[in-house]
């Protein structure tokens, strides 16, 4: 039963937390973008930036405190998630945005780019793990 | 500027209400999203909900939030700020690329961050190279970088 709802409520807290930094701040939510304008300052608006991504770092150390398995490791080996890393980063800026601004904010402003992007990257990841399982198990 | 410490504290409050969706909703559990990502294997469809109650909200409170301020000033619609949008190629090839990058490891940036936080190598690993990418991403190509973007309402100012 809880196992149902909380996915749902996670979204809603998610959904309100981006409310916020729109109407508060006049900022989307995208989790990459906010990122990439910390790693190459485009203006003198690298601190918010540092803001929340400092308050996602402090909500995990809350999270993992109060509950150890709320962060898993991933099961892959190191070497192909620093590979993932590296196409995260790369596509996320290519393509503008990831879950939270394509995905989320996009997708709810009925935005055709980020329905293309969402519809895009899902397939894509569903590919991947459909041929890693595949090539996992043929070996 | 006299509003930047409040604008501090939103960011931040933004940060940590996010951080704790993603908890919530077992997005921090790469093993979780990957079983997402696995329709024709044993699939864990739950993950859709997430989307479902982000997109819904976020959904309800921007028409809510602007229709109210559309009354309150002349100031034009927030909504059509963004210029019309183009589906062009390197939206699709960067979305692709995350798309695998995501079902490699089972991470996005949102949650690989707040997962930082258990200090787990894998995580730390995944991170770096994130930036890395990143950091490359936005050498090698400086325009479209400035324009994609804000046609996605990224650096528009309130």
């Amino acid at each position: 039963m809880l196992a149902t709802y909380t996915p749902v409520v996670g979204g809603v807290l998610i959904g309100i937390a981006a409310l916020a930094l729109w109407f508060g701040n006049g900022r989307t939510a995208g989790v990459s973008g906010i990122v990439a304008g910390i790693v190459r300052p485009r203006q003198s608006d690298v601190s918010w930036r540092i803001a929340f991504v400092a308050g996602l770092v402090l909500a995990g150390c809350i999270g993992y405190a109060l509950k150890q398995d709320s962060i898993a490791p991933s099961p892959r080996p190191l070497g192909l998630l620093a590979f993932a890393g590296l196409l995260v980063g790369v596509g996320t800026r290519l393509g503008g945005g990831c879950t939270s601004g394509h995905g989320v904010c996009g997708v709810a402003r009925g935005s055709r780019r980020s329905r293309a992007a969402t519809a895009t990257f899902v397939a894509t990841g569903m590919l991947t793990v459909t041929l890693l399982r595949l090539w996992g198990s043929s070996r | 500027m006299k509003h930047a410490r409040s604008r501090l504290l939103v960011a931040f409050g933004a940060g940590l209400l996010f951080g704790a969706g993603l908890l919530l909703s077992g997005m921090t559990r790469p093993s979780k999203v990957l079983a997402f990502l696995d329709p024709l294997g044993a699939w864990d469809p739950s993950l859709a909900l997430v989307m479902v109650g982000a997109v819904s909200t976020y959904a309800v409170g921007i028409r809510w939030g602007s229709s109210r301020r559309r009354q309150r000033s002349l100031e034009a619609p927030l909504m059509s700020m963004s210029p019309p949008a183009r589906i062009d190629a390197p939206l699709l090839v960067g979305a692709a690329i995350f798309g695998v990058g995501w079902g490699i490891g089972g991470y996005c940036p949102g949650p690989s961050l707040v997962a930082l936080a258990s200090g787990q190598s894998g995580v730390l690993v995944f991170v770096g190279c994130m930036v890395l990418g990143s950091f490359a991403a936005t050498l090698l190509d400086a325009t479209p970088h400035r324009s994609a973007p804000r046609r996605d309402g990224e650096a528009l100012q309130s």
